[in-house]
């Protein structure tokens, strides 16, 4: 293929539409632009919380004013104006729902339109939904038959109403509040978010999902999720995003801590598919993540699947705490950035406990003129025995303007300890795009079947409902790009 | 079926087939011969639509359409097929979802709805008896790992499961053992009809005793330099190129 004709093509990719790049025109009630303890104060009012809640974010705000936003990640981010950004904003909703039919009509119709009618009869036969509008959570579908077998899903917001004693106790203990900059900044101002609690012994008889979406201008997206997995219980659970096209950029600044005790497994998968930004690079969601669980419990297992195609700037790196003796944990992720996105993932795996396992699976996918980066850290702990790692990172480049870098952590501290690291770099070929066209596929086609063969062994980790979901959405954020 | 006339193709600037002119009527065998260099497989580069060669002169017209006009898969989809001279490794992407993929562009192209599930996997095993292929190499990522001799296979179980209206095979016979070239011309036999064309490139005339060609041509430095019948793959066997060079004062 001619040269011109390959920047021709690269050209269209960055001319492929976001897809959910709408705006809904509905009122808002936000608290207007800044942040300060007065702001806090306002926001936990808002919410009508209890006292320790109020503490907890205070505290957590100013340790937050003596932190500094981090350098290290291998991205270029531009200063970021806190006292600019709007830190609470709900849809105007009247009174509290009751049922289905009280969502504000133009709510329903945007999910409608993502392709998440709020019906329950609607929905996915298998899988219960929270949806996440800015700051407010909407609605909780199946909550009454969740609730039969012990299950607690609901929003965040309601979980402090109704079930304090649980956040209380298990809120901050894995991402505490110090942990990073915008970790902090989340306990200081988070808004809603997902909780979810499995009791001993119960298998969760649906999949779980919570549905997030950034609508109002300017606004900052600040969810947290909890989610506690008693002894010899089990939960899949899958998180998803989209976010209106808006040309200044906005920030989601997440938390999602995991406690999974004996025996127990949780599977948490994300499609993450926020505005990227334009193909100049313009607008676009930064999406910086604090997603950590611990495998409290002997033989506890959690699995986290990733499919990351949105966001103009993705700093995220979910990591597991295998504390549990026995415990294990995977890690598979599908990264794919295109036009002037930036991505620095990876996952963090962390053995305590003895005969402790994990696996890395990463695979970057890079087209336009984007970056994207691997960072993992694999750490043993002096007193463990016998832990085992095996790290995949591959990356493969779509055109010569893009970047992939690989920057695996090692800090082992057990002699004991077996861990294993393989890293490859592939390109996709004209040669082999040419031997699919000889063969009647169209080149669409043939980046389809080489990037979701690539990405297969990722993708067959997600919930099934999920997996072709994701494997269009692969296909639609490369479309027309050819190395 | 296939017209050429007064092909010119460049690459970089430098002319490479310099006025190729070729007759092609349907269920007629071609052998394309030459030396090493000589242009065999640009030209059938250029007839499935590699555009990393630049066409500066002439036609090719395929089943009276504009063969130049079309993209690589509108060509494939109109029934021309290459057996590359090297088949391409796709990691990841398997053989079978590579086929179905290929099959039912190639139906959809025919106004036909996609096969079955079932219908595929029938048409596979049939197709894989055809040409005697193992299913082990069908069961792996297209062309991945594969042997020489095996990518050649694998070109003509392709062939046959797209049955092809023209079929361009570059040295399908080279790396080939003796077991695996009979089976592959059997299996280039089988699928002919009184319909369908074959262009043969090769440097043997061993494979011309398996598929019989109606026409031998040589090919030389970008042109066509002879043609007859397949007595003239015997006589070059015996006495090689230098009198093809020397006729035409090289
Ligand atoms: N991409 C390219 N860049 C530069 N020159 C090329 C390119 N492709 C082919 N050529 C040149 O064009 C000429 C013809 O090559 P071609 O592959 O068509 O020969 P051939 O007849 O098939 O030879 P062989 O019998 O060795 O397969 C050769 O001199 C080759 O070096
Ligand atoms: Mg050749």
């Amino acid at each position: 293929m001619a040269k011109e004709e390959q920047d021709k093509i690269l050209d269209e990719v960055t001319q492929s539409d976001y897809k959910y790049g709408f705006v809904t025109d509905i009122e808002n009630d936000d608290i207007g632009r800044g942040l300060s303890e007065d702001v806090i104060r306002m926001i936990s009012a808002k919410k009508n919380e209890p006292e320790f809640m109020l503490e907890f974010r205070l505290k957590a705000y100013r340790h937050w004013l003596t932190m500094k936003m981090p350098e290290w990640a291998y991205l270029k981010i531009p200063e970021i104006n806190y006292q600019d950004i709007i830190y609470y904003s709900s849809p105007k909703q009247k009174a509290k729902l009751e049922s289905m039919d009280d969502v504000d009509p133009e709510i329903r119709a945007t999910f409608d339109k993502l392709g998440i009618p709020l019906d329950e009869q609607k929905l996915l036969s298998n899988v219960a939904v929270d949806v996440v509008m800015d700051s407010s959570s909407v609605k909780t579908t199946f909550k009454q038959a969740l609730a039969e077998k012990g299950v607690i899903f609901c929003s965040f917001s309601d979980a402090v109403q109704e079930h304090p004693d649980l956040i209380q106790e298990y809120m901050g203990t894995v991402v505490p509040i110090q942990d990073n900059f915008f970790a902090a900044l989340n306990s200081a101002v988070f808004s809603d978010g997902s909780f979810v609690y499995i009791p001993k012994g119960v298998r969760c008889p649906m999949e779980l999902s919570t549905y997030f979406r950034i609508n109002a201008e300017n606004t900052g997206q600040f969810e947290r999720t909890l989610i506690v997995c008693e002894d010899d219980s089990y939960v899949s659970y899958l998180e998803g995003c989209t976010a209106p096209m808006r040309d200044e950029n906005q920030l989601h600044a997440a938390i999602v801590e995991i406690i999974v005790k004996d025996n127990a497994e949780v599977k948490y998968s994300t499609v993450q598919n926020w505005y990227p930004g334009n193909k100049e690079g313009l607008g676009g969601i930064y999406n910086f993540v604090t997603k950590r669980g611990i495998c409290e419990g002997k033989n506890a297992k959690l699995m986290w699947a990733q499919v990351e195609t949105g966001s103009a700037v993705t700093w995220k790196y979910p990591s597991t705490i295998l504390k549990g003796d026995g415990s294990s944990s995977e890690f598979y992720s599908v990264a794919v950035t295109n036009n002037h996105q930036q991505a620095d993932t990876g996952s963090k795996m962390i053995h305590i406990g003895n005969n402790t396992k994990s696996t890395i699976i990463s695979k970057g996918i890079s087209a336009g003129k984007s970056s994207n980066s691997y960072r993992g850290l694999v750490k043993v702990t002096k007193n463990c025995e016998g832990a085992r790692n095996f790290s995949q990172c591959d990356s493969l480049l779509l055109g010569d303007k893009c970047g992939a870098h690989t920057f695996p952590y090692l800090e082992i501290g057990n002699k004991s300890a077996k861990v294993e690291h393989e890293a490859t770099t592939s390109k996709i070929g004209e040669d082999q795009i040419f031997y699919c066209n000889q063969r009647g596929i169209s080149t669409e086609d043939a980046i389809g079947l080489i990037v979701n063969g690539y990405a297969k062994e990722v993708i067959n980790k997600m919930p099934m409902e999920f997996a072709v979901e994701a494997q269009k959405l692969l296909a639609i954020s490369l479309e027309g790009s050819v190395g | 079926m296939l017209s050429i006339k007064n092909l010119h193709v460049s690459i970089d600037g430098k002319e490479i087939l310099k006025g190729i002119n070729l007759e092609i009527k349907p269920g007629e065998v071609h052998a394309i011969m030459g030396p090493n260099g000589a242009g065999k497989s640009t030209l059938a580069s250029v007839l499935a639509g590699r555009d990393l060669y630049e066409v500066t002169e002439g036609e090719i017209i395929f089943q009276g359409k504009n063969l130049l006009d079309m993209a690589p898969e509108d060509r494939a989809k109109e029934g021309i097929f290459l057996g590359f001279q090297y088949p391409i490794e796709i990691p990841g992407v398997s053989t079978v979802n590579f086929m179905k993929t290929a099959v039912n562009e190639h139906r959809k192209h025919k106004g036909l709805d996609p096969l079955t599930a079932s219908d595929f996997l029938r048409l596979m095993r049939d197709k894989k008896a055809l040409v005697e292929i193992d299913s082990k190499l069908t069961n792996r990522s297209v062309n991945e790992g594969f042997s020489g001799g095996e990518k050649k296979k694998n070109e003509i179980f392709q062939m046959a499961m797209l049955e092809p209206k023209l079929a361009v095979l570059d040295e399908t016979d080279s790396g080939l053992d003796i077991d695996a070239l009979r089976i592959v011309a059997n299996g280039v036999n089988k699928l002919k009809t009184a319909e369908n064309s074959t262009i043969v490139i090769t440097h043997y005339q061993r494979l011309l005793d398996y598929i019989i060609p109606d026409v031998v041509h040589v090919l030389f430095d970008g042109r066509i330099v002879k043609t007859a019948g397949k007595e003239l793959a015997l006589e070059l066997e015996e006495k090689g190129y230098d009198w093809i060079k020397e006729e035409n004062g090289k």
